[in-house]
């Protein structure tokens, strides 16, 4: 019975969806604000890298939002999953050419984290991607050495300072210019890495602020395994 | 046009686990399928044929051969999102196994359907 109705809403859903999808043509060039962006992007950032000039200098406001939505989520779950008992993960050791391994690869993903993040501006990547990066070096860590700790006032004052970071790049648009992250510093030449003007600056703080986030959000997961 | 098919093939399947499933981790993931064909139907929306990445790191690119990129940062933003949801997700799902001792949706009380 629940099967028979799980299909019949699947297919009204799939009905919907395909005659809505059915007007979208595939693959055609359109005259949206996209083209605007590619057009002026350089021109008016620096930034090379039109996905990132979009999320940080156009829609700078909402990844404001994004990060603020990233950090209530690892608030949430800190809160969820508080537990006066349990702080400790267990003691196991994986084998030794796991914590060799990770203990060859952890500061080459850290660097790699943090290339991705810096160049944010000029290849493919930013923030959250090398923040993600990062977390994955430090995930490596938990699992081969459980006894590896990271200190959780750290990474709540590494968190609490690139917030700070990115909400002061905002208001000094606010002072010097005339929004609200509004690009006051030179936008250079397009390419180099000092380009591009406030988007290194707050893409850098995003990276920082979301390894610290998800570094802190994979120990407390660790921590309730019993 | 696969991708949109595939997008689709996708959400249908995420929601069809979310409906069916008993098991809440395969809840859980049958959210996170949906999440997927969610970033994929925006990432092919914004496709142009032969079309390369919206990024003038290359002398000669021209804005005429690139795909739309505004697509691109939204699903980063779904992206993001997404990772939230499901990491805030898993946590209640630890809470309810430490409270209930079971996984099954059909014991846990008043949590069927």
């Amino acid at each position: 019975m629940r099967k028979v109705t799980a299909i019949f809403v699947l297919a009204v859903i799939g009905f919907y969806m395909i005659s809505i999808i059915a007007t979208i043509p595939f693959g055609v060039k359109r005259d949206n604000v996209g083209q605007h962006y590619l057009k002026n992007t350089v021109k008016e950032t620096g930034a090379v890298n039109t996905v990132t000039a979009i999320v940080v200098s156009y829609r700078g406001f909402d990844t404001l939002g994004e990060v603020t939505v990233l950090f209530l989520a690892a608030t949430g779950l800190g809160a969820i999953l508080f537990d006066k008992k349990s702080k400790k993960r267990r003691l196991q050791h994986a084998s030794l050419i796991v914590r060799v391994g990770a203990h060859l690869l952890y500061p080459l993903i850290v660097l790699l984290g943090a290339y991705v993040f810096v160049h944010g501006h000029l290849t493919p990547g930013g923030g959250f991607q090398g923040g993600a990066i990062i977390a994955t070096g430090v995930l490596l860590m938990f699992m081969s050495y459980r006894t590896f700790e990271t200190s959780h006032k750290v990474l709540v004052y590494i968190e609490s300072l690139a917030g700070i970071v990115f909400v002061l790049a905002g208001f000094s648009g606010l002072i010097w210019g005339n929004s609200f992250l509004q690009n006051i510093l030179p936008a250079g030449e397009a390419g180099t890495l000092l380009s591009a003007g406030i988007i290194p600056i707050i893409y850098i703080a995003v990276g920082f602020k979301v390894g610290a986030e998800l570094t802190g959000l994979l120990d407390n997961l660790l921590k309730t395994i019993k | 046009m696969v991708y949109y098919v595939t997008a689709l093939l996708l959400i249908l399947i995420g929601i069809y686990a979310i409906l069916t499933k008993k098991n809440i981790i395969k809840i859980v993931i049958g959210l996170s399928i949906v999440d997927s064909g969610v970033n994929l139907l925006l990432i092919s929306i914004g496709y142009i044929k032969n079309g390369t990445a919206p990024i003038f790191s290359l002398k000669g690119l021209t804005p005429d051969q690139m795909v739309d990129p505004v697509p691109q940062a939204l699903v980063l933003t779904a992206i993001v999102i997404g990772l939230g949801v499901t990491a805030v997700a898993l946590s209640l799902v630890i809470r309810l196994y430490d409270h209930h001792k079971t996984l099954n949706i059909n014991k846990i009380r008043k949590l069927k359907w």
